[in-house]
C-alpha cells in the first residue's frame, strides 16, 4: 500500500499541490483527474521523484520512502510516459534489459527470457530487434510499459496513456492496464480523460485547480 | 616526368606521414576531450561554464597560426619549450578541442529531457545515462558537424609549416623552389583531394552505420 501524506508543491510562490493526501491500495487502480494545469502530472512526478516536494511523506507498507533517492536499487514505482520516452538508439529487447542489467545487476539471459515474456504477454512477439522508430503509437507504448515492469516495481504510473492514442486505442490500453490488474499490478493512471477513468479505475483521485 | 614524380614522391610521402600523424593523434585527442567540454558546457555550476566559455572564445576568437607560433616561438620567452612536433600538437589539440566541445554542446542540448527523466526513473545513474543513452545519440547528432572540422583538419595541419615541421606542404614547396617546377605542388595537392576524399567516404559510411536507428 502506498500512502502520501500532506503533500505540498509550489513553484516559487506558486502553490500547485496543497496538503493533499492519497491512499493507493494494493492491485487496485487510482485515476487522478483534473482539468488540464491542475497539476496532475505534478503530482505524478513529485511520486515518481521527478520533482522534489515542499513538504509531504511518503510511505510504502508503512515504511517511509524518498521518491527522488535514485540509488536505491528496489524500485517501487514504475513510469511510462505520456510520450513513452524510448531511446531511439537501442532495440526494443535493448530498451528493456538496459536497466535490469545495469542497475540491478540481473544476468542478461534471465532479463531477456523475462523481458520475452512480457513481450508476448502485450502481443509483442517478434518486435525484439526492432528499434522505436519502427514501432506504431500504440506498440511504443506497450514497450514502455514492458520496459518499466522489467525492473519489477510495486506500482505502475501511467501519464495521460490514451492523449498520444487515436480512440480506437483507447480501449485497447484499458484492457492493457485491466489485465495488468489481474495480475495483481497496482497502478495509478493521470488522465483528463473522465470515461476513461470510470471505465478502469477503482478510485478516483480529483485534483483541483488552486486559485 | 615520371622519372621525376618517382624521384620526389618518397620526400612527399614522408611530408604525408607527418600530416597524417598530426591529423590522427589530434582527432584522437580532441574528439573525447572535446565531449568532455561539450559537458561541462551543459552542467548548471557556472564558474566551469564561464571557464570553459572563456577558453572556447580564445581558442576559436584567434587564429591557429598565431597559437601554434605562441607556442613554439612564445612560450620559449618564458621558458617554457616544446618540441616542434609537442608544440604543434599541443596548439591543435587545445584548439580543435574547443570546436569539437562547442559541437558536442550542441549535441547534448538537443537530447529531450525527457530521455534523462526516463533513465532516472528507470534507476539508471548519471554516467550510465550519458554512456548508453546520450553519448549515442550525441554522437549521431554530431557527426556532420564533425564531419567539417575532420575535413578541415586535413588541410589545417599544413600551418604546421610555419613552426619547421616537416608536413606534406613543405615537402612540395622545398622541391618546388630546389627544381623549379609545378610538378611538387600539383601532386600536393592532389594528395590532399586524397586524403579528404578518403575521410569522406569513411565518414559517409559511419553515417550509414548510424541510421539504423532514427
Amino acid at each position: 500500500m502506498l500512502e502520501i501524506r500532506n503533500l505540498t508543491k509550489r513553484f516559487g510562490s506558486r502553490t500547485i499541490i496543497d496538503d493533499l493526501s492519497m491512499t493507493v491500495k494494493d492491485n487496485e487502480i487510482v485515476a487522478i483527474v483534473g482539468p488540464s494545469g491542475a497539476g496532475k502530472t505534478t503530482l505524478l512526478r513529485c511520486i515518481t521523484g521527478l520533482e522534489s516536494v515542499n513538504t509531504g511523506e511518503f510511505y510504502w507498507n508503512g515504511t517511509q520512502f524518498d521518491p527522488t533517492n535514485t540509488t536505491q536499487k528496489d524500485t517501487i514505482i514504475g513510469v511510462v510516459f505520456q510520450d513513452y520516452q524510448l531511446f531511439p538508439n537501442l532495440t526494443v529487447l535493448g530498451n528493456i534489459t538496459l536497466a535490469p542489467t545495469m542497475v540491478k545487476k540481473e544476468p542478461m539471459t534471465e532479463v531477456k527470457k523475462y523481458a520475452r515474456e512480457l513481450l508476448s504477454r502485450l502481443g509483442l512477439e517478434g518486435k525484439e530487434d526492432l528499434y522505436p522508430y519502427q514501432l506504431s503509437g500504440g506498440q511504443k507504448q506497450r514497450v514502455a510499459i514492458v520496459r518499466a515492469l522489467a525492473m519489477r516495481p510495486k506500482i505502475l504510473c501511467y501519464d495521460e496513456p490514451t492523449s498520444a492514442l487515436d480512440p480506437a486505442l483507447r480501449d485497447e490500453v484499458a484492457q492493457i492496464i485491466l489485465d495488468l490488474k489481474k495480475q495483481e499490478m497496482t497502478q495509478i493512471v493521470v488522465t483528463h480523460d473522465m470515461d476513461f477513468a470510470k471505465n478502469v479505475a477503482d478510485e478516483i483521485q480529483q485534483v483541483k485547480q488552486i486559485q | 616526368m615520371i622519372q621525376y614524380i618517382q624521384e620526389i614522391l618518397p620526400a612527399l610521402l614522408s611530408g604525408t606521414k607527418m600530416t597524417l600523424s598530426i591529423f590522427f593523434w589530434t582527432l584522437i585527442c580532441s574528439i573525447p576531450l572535446g565531449a568532455l567540454v561539450g559537458l561541462g558546457l551543459i552542467q548548471k555550476f557556472k564558474p566551469l561554464t564561464w571557464l570553459l566559455n572563456f577558453y572556447v572564445w580564445i581558442m576559436r576568437g584567434t587564429p591557429l597560426l598565431l597559437q601554434l607560433i605562441f607556442v613554439f616561438y612564445g612560450l620559449p620567452i618564458i621558458h617554457i619549450v616544446f618540441q616542434r612536433y609537442d608544440a604543434a600538437m599541443f596548439a591543435f589539440i587545445l584548439n580543435y578541442t574547443a570546436y569539437f566541445g562547442e559541437i558536442f554542446r550542441g549535441g547534448f542540448q538537443s537530447v529531450p529531457k525527457g530521455q534523462f527523466e526516463s533513465a532516472k526513473v528507470l534507476r539508471l545513474s548519471y554516467g550510465q545515462t550519458i554512456r548508453k543513452i546520450v553519448i549515442p545519440q550525441v554522437f549521431k547528432i554530431v557527426l556532420p558537424s564533425i564531419g567539417n572540422e575532420v575535413i578541415n583538419l586535413v588541410k589545417d595541419s599544413s600551418l604546421v609549416y610555419v613552426i619547421g615541421l616537416g608536413d606534406l606542404l613543405r615537402a612540395g614547396n622545398v622541391a618546388t623552389a630546389r627544381d623549379v617546377t609545378l610538378l611538387p605542388l600539383i601532386l600536393v595537392g592532389i594528395i590532399y583531394l586524397a586524403l579528404t576524399a578518403v575521410c569522406t567516404i569513411v565518414l559517409k559510411l559511419i553515417e550509414k552505420r548510424e541510421n539504423v536507428w532514427r
